[in-house]
């Protein structure tokens, strides 16, 4: 596969990534994730008391997650408050990380999951799954693994990694493709599937190849995020 | 009765049929049931539908504005899905602020219909850079009994097929009293369509009845057509619910997903005037 990326990425060439564990001293666990020039950052709180009642579940906590850009984080700015763009993407988080935790230990309680975007050049939402799966973490939320995504795209017939503002805008030949994955580290249980543009069938199981292989590095950045802020802890 | 949620007995019973590849209604795991169009919902809509798939109604209508264009796409018409699960509908639907299931169906509608560019919207400036039709799809689940997505894709489609741009008087607003023939543009031999597969245990199945999608834990929505008649062509899929989709659940519904296509197309265009 050969193809010409504007920013003179290889296909399979994610942007510079860079992940921080611990940034919201407040938070019972948090951290930023980033993808080039895309920012998130994530905060965890709980498991606490779930106020309503009646919204409460003895069976374990109820995950709640909010995600939304900054007002600031885009060109146009963004009138504050939740969108149903922002509704829509904070549900698939929801379902992207509940695979990954258990909280059955936690009757009656909520596990919120806040997650904003700073500063926005495509793939927000993967970026903000990134960082609440080790915001999670960090919470000492069991999970059953660490969770990871990354955006495939398509630029007329070539699947490319991690696709950026200018690239989601290709118009050229079939156009372009934006197809957000997330799955369960080190498994084959995709957590996150959501896609927008022109594919072909036959194509859907080489993207998730590519998403695969992209999933691993960032489940190490990802690790070794955590790691550094145990360590930090222990001195 | 009606509001009941899903028995521990009916979903145990259903994880056991499924895995036997059963279903209370006699249909296989991947099978759509049987559906009919009608049309003329509403005389005053610009384009309408009416689908019955088994016990779910939808119904579909489309109006047509004169607005304006957005500031990143002057030459270009505009495109807006919007609709709401009414409490008529379904003993489970709730008046007041859209919940996330009334958000997702036209949203998903949105994406399929305008990825698969089946509406020309560059047809649809009126006056450029000041004046554009805005086609407004707008979508209401009649009964539920499951698999409204779908659904509402095959009225959507149908009732575009249907729908013609009103007559404009000089000041170019619209003339509700000279009728118009013309249709609205779109790309001819792309017609797009949605289809969902749930998941319980390790089966998967398409077209659920409100019970089994209720007992299922995980879904996919796929937005898929002949992209300009010449090959399939995904526009859109979003994955729901708390389960993993596995790899192997991926490319099972990559080898169903084009025949079911080809099927369901097929029962359409009978119903297509």
């Amino acid at each position: 596969m050969v193809v010409k990326r504007l920013d003179g990425r290889k296909a399979d060439e994610m942007r510079p990534i860079t992940a921080k564990v611990g940034i919201i001293p407040n938070a019972d666990g948090s951290a930023m994730f980033t993808f080039g020039n895309t920012v998130a950052i994530a905060a965890v709180y709980g498991p606490r008391m779930l106020h309503p009642q009646h919204m409460q579940d003895p069976k374990g906590a109820v995950l709640r997650v909010n995600y939304d850009l900054l007002s600031f984080s885009v060109l146009d700015r963004k009138k504050p408050g939740p969108s149903r763009r922002s509704q829509e993407i904070s549900k698939v988080t929801e379902w992207a990380l509940s695979p990954a935790l258990d909280l059955k230990e936690f009757p009656n309680t909520v596990v919120d999951v806040q997650i904003y975007i700073l500063q926005a050049n495509a793939s927000t939402r993967v970026a903000g799954i990134n960082a609440a799966s080790m915001a999670l973490a960090q919470a000492g939320i069991p999970m059953k693994n660490l969770v990871c995504g990354v955006s495939v795209g398509k630029l007329d017939k070539d699947l490319v990694i991690d696709v950026n503002d200018t690239e989601e805008h290709f118009e050229e030949g079939e156009g372009a493709t934006d197809f957000a994955t997330a799955k369960l580290a080190n498994t084959d249980e995709y957590t996150l599937l959501q896609l927008d543009g022109k594919i072909q069938p036959n194509l859907i199981p080489q993207a998730l190849a590519l998403a695969d292989k992209a999933c691993a590095k960032i489940y190490e950045v990802q690790k070794k995020a955590l790691k550094n802020v145990a360590e930090g802890d222990e001195k | 009765m009606s509001s009941m949620g899903l028995s521990s007995l009916t979903y145990n019973t259903l994880s056991k049929m499924f895995a036997e590849g059963k279903r209370f209604d006699g249909r296989k795991l991947i099978e759509q049931r049987d559906f009919s169009v009608e049309y003329n919902v509403s005389n005053k809509a610009e384009g309408s539908a009416r689908v019955r798939m088994g016990k779910t109604e939808v119904v579909v209508g489309i109006k047509l504005e004169v607005g304006t264009p957005y500031p990143d796409s002057m030459d270009k018409g505009n495109l807006m899905v919007s609709g709401d699960l009414l409490p008529l509908a379904s003993p489970r639907f709730e008046s007041g602020p859209p919940k996330f299931a009334a958000i997702e169906l036209p949203r998903l509608i949105d994406r399929m219909i305008r990825e698969s560019h089946v509406i020309d919207l560059k047809k649809l400036v009126i006056t450029e850079g000041e004046k554009v039709w805005t086609v407004i799809i707008d979508i209401y689940p009649i009964n539920d009994d499951g698999a409204l997505i779908d659904a509402a894709s095959i009225g959507a489609i149908a009732a575009l097929l249907q729908t013609h741009i009103p007559a404009l008087d000089k000041d170019c607003k619209i003339d509700h009293e000279s009728k118009s023939t013309k249709k609205l543009p779109l790309l001819e031999d792309t017609i797009p369509l949605s289809f969902t597969f749930y998941k319980l245990g390790e089966s998967l199945i398409i077209d659920p009845t409100r019970e089994e999608e209720e007992a299922c834990d995980g879904k996919i929505v796929w937005g898929i057509s002949n992209w300009k008649g010449k090959e399939h062509m995904i526009h859109s899929c979003q994955k729901g619910l708390e389960t993993a989709i596995t790899r192997q659940n991926v490319d099972e519904m990559m080898k169903h997903l084009p025949k079911v296509y080809d099927d369901t197309l097929k029962k359409l265009k009978k119903f297509l005037k």
